[in-house]
């Protein structure tokens, strides 16, 4: 039953007007009870409303038995928004939360197999070593294998310099991020654990704006 | 196994008793208050149902015909009786059978805890015999799934599967419990209720300072306006609800699933929102001061175009769901909370008072649209009767005391408009998800929910003829549920778009069906079918003395068309009377 009727503002796959705003890496941090298929719960939050995942890691978190999630994704903060309201309300899900990367702090890692008869050869390793903070992590008589770890700018780097000398394999691990001004979730799992919780467990972002919320 | 019910029931706090997966399932369900389940066997559910022989006299189980008659049977039970819904279905087919059911269920927030069958522990992921990945396929529409794969499970999940499907914002849990763990014996300890999930916050915190920020709006306005939605009903706050509206003075209108939780005649009550609402209410929302939605999310329906909704106004929303809150309309102040809690605090904080000329403005609009719609649907000048005028003679037999489910299509918008309703919880529909084929099954399940009060079924020929198998169910069960077909021979709403915006190309509309009376009588259920506007009062009569279940075809006008309409992509101000 539906028509097909164009409208030409620009609307965002979650809904909602977006006039104005332009799309930027957002990086989504969730805790969680460790239970299988919520990896799957989470993702399709994103794949129904078409929206790509650049990057996802599990891992365990600062908390026995509680698993962290880093998701990346680029982004209309108000969809990110919405997206992270929709995770939180994951029966079990504890907090999501979301930051720009410069709110964070965040690595990512990279292995770079090339042949190593043609870098003993052609470049000198240990410049290439030097110049880019990269480590080798297995050298054979065929092949090394490189690593390095950082953002994602200089990871792709070391792939444009080893591309002229065959790069044979390449692989970069999922972002992991850690929130800037966070103070851990220790003292909020004891909240969580309470049959009545303080309001710092379900945080109300307009009490952080204040006046400004409520004008009239 | 009788000795071991006894036992089961008054369990000692220390004591254990040795039972299957199946009969730790079943004591589970007595002990949360089910007291109906629908189901259908199979291989994989069969340890439950030789396990439910034994319990036939505390569990009162259903055979339907379908497991998507079951669910939506299960939700027609929910919907009457505020208790969480009870469904069995197999592995495989049976568990993907109840996919709509539960899509359903999902986004009109019904409670319910579906238990399938599955395939031996051992055989998950081998391809074999009437296995389904039900958790993949199901977790979309699902507020909670969980495999369980060995017994001692079963009593936590269970309860967790209660307390989730019900607390909160309400919804559907399935549980798919494999073979072996229904057969396996472990020591139940007895049943333990949940009523905390580390992970899971049902209610947000009532924040005071929002109450008292959303009374100063209410206070100051001239033209304020409420939209109340399910979440009144939900929360079981319609005392409270009644309360805000008669002190705030403000006029009120609903969503179709709000529909109920004050009576129709209610001076307050302005009618009905969105596509195929009223007409005051719609254009009013453009020209409102200050909104105050009430347990309503603000869906398309409701909204039309939403660039263009309601604008001008300050928006206070009311919602358990914090994750409603700015999801489709930005808000001025979110009330998060239970609005059994929240509602109570803002009528406390608001002052009495009338808004006379505003409602006027409402009353305007009724005497408009009574004069271009409403009088000639209800009392036409065509030979042929119209939907409108069935439901209108069924309000003076009934006097808005009846349950009234409908399907999906014109007859629904048409009932729900017309419809009047006295009690809370007596408008069952499919709501969200528009799922044609609902109304029989979840008749039957309304009927026993609330099996003192009136249920009548009002469905159009597309619809019936999607879940008719469930007159088996009807007849078996011994329920009595009054059926009404509002025939008009097509699929009218799409006929009705197709009018309207593709040029009268009638594409694939145009539905014959069997002899409905015929095919009723065949399950042993009386009927009649009219087309005379004479015979109507006497056949609405015959129906409703009838003891027992009855079924009355309406023959209609095949081209009728419902409004007023918002038409799609415009706004709730550019709603059309004709």
């Amino acid at each position: 039953m539906e028509n097909n009727h164009k409208t030409n503002h620009k609307v965002s796959p979650a809904g909602g007007d977006l006039e104005g705003a332009s799309k930027k890496e957002f990086n989504i941090t969730i805790y969680t009870e460790n239970q299988i298929g919520l990896l799957s719960r989470i993702a399709i939050i994103f794949t129904r409303r078409k929206i790509n995942i650049d990057s996802l890691n599990t891992s365990p978190s600062e908390i026995d038995s509680i698993h962290r999630f880093n998701i990346v994704i680029n982004e209309y903060e108000e969809v990110v928004r919405k997206l992270t309201r929709q995770i939180e309300k994951q029966v079990e899900v504890l907090k999501a939360y979301y930051h720009t990367n410069e709110d964070v702090i965040w690595q990512e890692l990279a292995l770079y197999k090339v042949s190593t008869d043609v870098i003993a050869e052609k470049v000198s390793v240990e410049r290439l070593l030097r110049e880019n903070g990269a480590r080798a992590v297995v050298i054979r008589k065929d092949y090394t294998v490189f690593e390095t770890t950082g953002h994602r700018e200089e990871t792709d780097n070391l792939i444009n310099i080893l591309q002229p000398y065959g790069l044979i394999e390449f692989v970069r691990s999922a972002r992991v991020a850690i929130i800037k001004d966070s103070e851990g979730f220790n003292s909020k799992l004891r909240e969580f654990e309470r049959l009545e919780p303080g309001e710092e467990v379900i945080e109300n972002e307009y009490l952080n704006q204040g006046q400004k919320v409520f004008t009239m | 196994m009788e000795t071991a019910q006894e036992t089961l029931t008054a369990p000692a706090a220390t004591e254990t008793v040795n039972v299957s997966g199946s009969v730790a399932l079943l004591e589970a369900l007595i002990a949360e208050g089910t007291d109906t389940i629908f189901g259908y066997p199979g291989g994989a559910i069969m340890p439950i149902y030789d396990a439910l022989y034994d319990y036939n006299d505390k569990l009162n189980h259903i055979l339907v015909r379908h497991e998507q008659g079951g669910i939506h049977a299960g939700q027609g039970y929910a919907r009457t009786s505020g208790k969480v819904g009870v469904v069995f279905a197999t592995s495989g087919p049976g568990a993907t059978n109840l996919v709509t059911g539960l899509a359903d269920a999902q986004i009109d927030s019904t409670p319910l805890v579906c238990i399938t069958g599955q395939v031996f522990a051992h055989l998950l992921g081998t391809d074999a015999f009437q296995e389904t990945d039900v958790i993949n396929i199901t977790t979309p529409v699902t507020k909670w799934n969980y495999q369980v794969t060995d017994a001692t499970e079963i009593p936590e999940v269970i309860a967790k599967a209660f307390y989730i499907a019900r607390s909160g914002r309400p919804g559907p849990v399935l549980i798919d419990i494999t073979k072996n763990a229904q057969i396996q014996l472990f020591d139940f300890p007895g049943y333990q209720p949940c009523n905390h999930i580390r992970s899971y916050r049902p209610k947000p915190i009532v924040r005071p300072q929002y109450i008292q920020q959303a009374a100063e709006l209410i206070n100051s306005a001239q033209k304020p306006f409420i939209l109340f939605g399910q979440g009144v009903i939900l929360g079981s706050a319609e005392q409270e609800f009644k309360a805000f509206v008669e002190k705030s003075g403000i006029p009120a209108a609903w969503t179709i699933l709000g529909a109920g939780a004050i009576p129709s005649d209610h001076p307050q009550n302005v009618g009905m929102l969105g596509m195929h609402g009223n007409y005051g209410p719609n254009v009013l929302t453009n020209e409102c001061d200050v909104l105050i939605a009430i347990g309503m999310r603000f869906d398309d329906r409701v909204t039309g175009r939403l660039d263009k909704y309601a604008k001008q106004a300050k928006v206070i929303h009311l919602d358990i769901d914090p994750a409603e809150i700015d999801k489709n309309v930005k808000s001025t102040v979110p009330v998060w909370g239970d609005c059994k809690e929240t509602l109570p605090m803002l009528t406390a904080a608001i002052e009495q008072k009338q808004h006379t000329e505003w409602l006027a403005k409402f009353n305007d609009y009724t005497r408009q649209e009574v004069e271009a719609v409403i009088h000639n649907e209800l009392n036409p000048a065509t030979e042929e009767m119209t939907m409108g005028e069935v439901i209108k003679h069924l309000n003076e037999l009934t006097n808005g005391d009846a349950v009234i489910v409908t399907d999906v299509g014109q007859h629904q918008m048409v009932a729900c408009r017309y419809a009047k309703f006295n009690k809370t919880r007596s408008n069952v529909t499919s709501g969200g998800l528009g799922t044609m084929g609902f109304a029989l099954p979840a008749a039957i399940g309304a009927k026993f929910g609330a099996q003192d009060r009136e249920v009548v079924a009002i469905i159009g020929d597309g619809g019936f003829q999607m879940t008719l198998q469930e007159l088996g169910t009807v007849m078996q069960s011994g329920i009595d549920v009054k059926i009404i077909i509002l025939n008009n021979r097509f699929l009218g709403m799409v006929r009705q778009w197709q009018e309207l915006f593709n040029q009268r190309r009638y594409s694939f509309v145009d539905i014959q069906s069997p002899d409905f009376v015929t095919l009723a009588s065949a399950y042993g259920i009386p009927g009649k079918s009219i087309d005379s506007r004479d015979d109507l009062p006497s056949a609405l009569s015959e129906m409703l003395n009838n003891k027992g279940s009855y079924l009355l075809e309406v023959i209609v006008t095949k081209e009728n068309n419902v409004f007023p309409m918002v038409p799609q992509g415009c706004s709730v101000s550019e709603i059309r009377l004709k």
